[in-house]
């Protein structure tokens, strides 16, 4: 599973008649000559593959629902549920929704998942393979907090962003640190920017490979950041304890602002799978 | 941090390059192929690419001279497409439009999602209309934005294709429409460069949309056909977040009646109305449902004006399928900005009927050439109004433009005919014989329909409009 990438480069044959060059090109892969060690980690420890219509697994998952405070923080918009209409598993794929409608209060419904108390680790890849929804206001989420939040609060805990996109810029996904001292807008982040192609348009596979002093992030076969102690402006967080995996389909806040006239609901976040590897190294 | 190595390779005496792709995709079969036709994107870069020779064709009314290459401006480059747009008040037209087809074989836009371009003008100001596949001929595939902002620094601006599949032999690659209406009737300049179909990869999911996206209604009569006016737009969300709506011709559409014993409708958008009953009408592109449709009621059978009796050799015929025709300029001027009527005419077994809805005014123009009336005595029109109004009073205006043959001028003169409620019935046709009283009517050039003192007619039917003697 080691994501090495070889690809083979082009194999040429020339012919040479009476001041006549033709060229025969055989290109036999896809792409061009590419190599980059994407991830190292390959003992996979824990997974999600969706496969189950109906409801997500209970034994993976759980949910945050409501508003949280303040909108969970960031004046988000949408009520979180655990219904079939805002979370729910069809022929092999986790589609979160988010739907605009009047609900407790709130004029949108969507989903947030977590595993708190049911897969917390310390280092290791994770990675989910989604598809993005778009539109301005809309804020899908693939993240990690510390699982002694409860105890030392955030952004203590530290928080690991594996992928958070804007509605507004479909062809970008940031990934980003929250700790002590670089929290909210201060957070360290890098973006990345897909070329010729936008992540409402198909699948993608967003991952980090976390490992002592260290996390690397990754959008498909592109390796496109590492955070170290030494790009952080404040205490470094990530070595001490278990992190939980969020998956969540914001609407409104602070990332993108609300939603605008030209934004389509429902959105839709899918997911094909979620899968944790090992720290092996 | 991804690299990407690349192996070009170079020779003096490069004249012939053969790739054999073997993996990743299947070819079509050979029967598929459509081999003649250029996929080339670019139209402009800097200089018409691929054109031919005859490829720049105004529209009429328009400034012939509105488009050159300027070879002192450009963007990222010394050249660009110029558009001197005319002063309203300019003779040789008052207003930039044209039509750039390849004078030659149509091209393969299939592999592209989107023209491309970049434009500035020397001031801020909105364009009417930009966007490719009119040709003159069908406009098969015509597609565009409208209400384009132009600032004075160079933007890239992206027109995406409505389903670039259809696109396997166009010639219309480009065209627009600016006038002065934003300006106060003063004339500017723009420029458009490295104009050219490309593949974006970053345009969202197209989203469909007919009829306004409403599910709107619509009554008519066996034997009527033609092209529904489905107000067909088709909306992209850009790179930038952003979206953008394209106007696309119905033949991007495909089209389903829910009820083709009533209504057929081929896939172009060509409806017949064979049986009386009710036919909803939708449409995918590109596999996706369009928002909105029309109920179709099929009322039964037409009511014909009665068909005209007058010898050919003596009337003047504006808009009748009994006569010859003279050139006319429009039925519908859709004059701007007081003007609400449309047009929604209609054909039935070959006879065409102008249908004016949401009628306040309307003018029918015969102005290239004006027609000399003088041995006419009558106009007549037949008019056909499905349901009366709360008000009925109606004017018909007939202006002769002139020894200078133009509207306005100073020297047009108009004969008022006035038609009040108790001339008419409704459901049935209504015969006007008028006698011409105007002395001068040798330069007529125009008829001119309006409810007067607020009256609400909003719907009615026009045939047989012509001018004789007896």
């Amino acid at each position: 599973m080691n994501k090495k990438i070889n690809y083979k480069t082009i194999r040429s044959t020339f012919l040479y008649m009476s001041f006549i060059l033709v060229v025969t090109l055989t290109i036999s892969s896809c792409a061009t000559d590419d190599n980059q060690t994407v991830t190292e980690f390959t003992e996979l420890v824990w997974q999600d593959e969706f496969d189950i219509q109906g409801a997500p697994n209970p034994d993976n998952w759980g949910y945050n629902i409501g508003t949280g405070e303040n909108g969970w923080g960031n004046s988000e918009l949408q009520y979180y549920t655990d219904r079939s209409e805002n979370v729910v598993i069809q022929n092999g794929i986790l589609i979160i929704s988010a739907i605009k409608e009047d609900y407790n209060g709130s004029s949108y419904t969507s989903a947030r998942l977590l595993t708190k108390d049911k897969l917390e680790q310390k280092y290791g890849r994770f990675e989910a393979r989604m598809r993005l929804p778009s539109g301005k206001g809309i804020w899908p989420a693939f993240w990690m907090l510390g699982a002694n939040i409860d105890q030392v609060g955030w952004p203590n805990c530290g928080e690991i962003d594996i992928m958070e996109n804007a509605g507004s810029e479909p062809t970008k996904v940031s990934g980003a640190v929250h700790g002590p001292g670089y929290s909210g807008g201060a957070a360290i982040f890098k973006k990345y920017d897909l070329q010729n192609d936008r992540f409402d348009s198909g699948f993608h596979i967003f991952g980090i490979e976390w490992g002592p002093e260290y996390i690397n992030y990754y959008v498909d076969d592109v390796l496109y950041n590492q955070i170290t102690p030494a790009d952080v402006t404040g205490e470094w967080v990530f070595d001490n304890g278990p992190f939980y995996i969020i998956m969540n389909l914001a609407v409104g806040g602070v990332f993108d602002g609300s939603p605008n006239e030209d934004t389509v609901f429902p959105q839709t976040l899918l997911v094909d799978y979620v899968r944790v590897y090992k720290n092996n190294n | 941090m991804k690299y990407k190595k690349f192996i070009y390779l170079k020779t003096a005496l490069f004249i012939a390059l053969i790739t054999i792709n073997t993996s990743c995709e299947r070819d079509l079969s050979e029967d598929a192929v459509f081999a003649t036709n250029s996929n080339t994107g670019e139209i402009f870069t800097d200089s018409p690419i691929g054109l031919g020779t005859d490829f720049y064709f105004p529209f009429l009314g328009s400034k012939l001279t509105a488009w050159t290459v300027d070879d002192n401006e450009g963007y990222e480059s010394q050249s660009s497409m110029r558009f001197d747009v005319p002063n309203a008040n300019d003779p040789e037209g008052n207003y930039a439009g044209a039509i750039f087809r390849v004078d030659g074989n149509g091209r393969d836009l299939t592999g592209y999602d989107a023209l491309t371009f970049w434009a500035k003008a020397s001031q801020g100001v909105v364009i009417g209309e930009i966007g490719f596949g009119q040709d003159f001929f069908d406009n098969k595939y015509q597609a565009n934005v409208a209400n384009v902002s132009f600032s004075t620094n160079w933007v890239k601006y992206i027109i995406p294709i409505p389903d670039p599949s259809k696109l396997i032999d166009e010639r219309g690659l480009f065209w627009y429409s600016a006038g002065t209406q934003n300006t106060g009737g003063l004339g500017y300049v723009f420029w458009i460069d490295d104009l050219k179909f490309e593949k974006l990869g970053t345009l969202g999911s197209p989203r469909p949309s007919v009829f306004n996206g409403e599910e709107s209604s619509y009554q008519t009569f066996i034997g009527t056909d033609g092209i529904l006016d489905s107000s067909s737009t088709v909306t992209f969300n850009l790179v930038n977040g952003l979206n953008q709506t394209v106007i696309a011709a119905p033949s991007y559409f495909n089209w389903m009646s829910s009820e083709t014993s009533s209504v057929y409708i081929d896939e172009t958008g060509f409806y017949n109305a064979i049986a009386t009953g009710e036919a909803v009408i939708t449409a995918t592109l590109a596999g996706v449902e369009a928002q909105g449709s029309l109920t179709t009621t099929v009322l039964g059978e037409f009511d014909f004006a009665p068909y005209p009796t007058q010898d050919a050799g003596n009337v003047i015929s504006i808009f009748s399928d009994a006569y010859s025709n003279v050139p006319v300029d429009f039925y519908n001027g859709y004059w701007e900005p007081f003007q609400t009527t449309l047009s929604a005419d209609f054909a039935i077994n070959g006879d065409n009927i102008l249908n004016y809805t949401n009628f306040n005014f309307v003018g029918n123009q015969f102005a290239n050439p004006t027609i000399d009336a003088s041995d006419m005595s009558y106009l007549h029109v037949d008019m056909f109004i499905p349901e009366f109004p709360s008000f009925f009073d109606f004017l018909i205006t007939v202006v002769d433009f002139g020894a200078d043959g133009v509207d306005g001028g100073g020297d047009d003169t108009r004969q008022q005919m006035f038609v009040t409620a108790s001339d008419v019935e409704a459901g049935v046709w209504n015969s006007f014989e008028l006698p011409l009283t105007l002395t001068n009517r040798s330069n007529i050039g125009l008829i001119i329909y309006e409810n007067i003192n607020f009256a609400t007619l909003r719907n009615f039917y026009l045939d047989n409009i012509y001018f004789y003697k007896e």
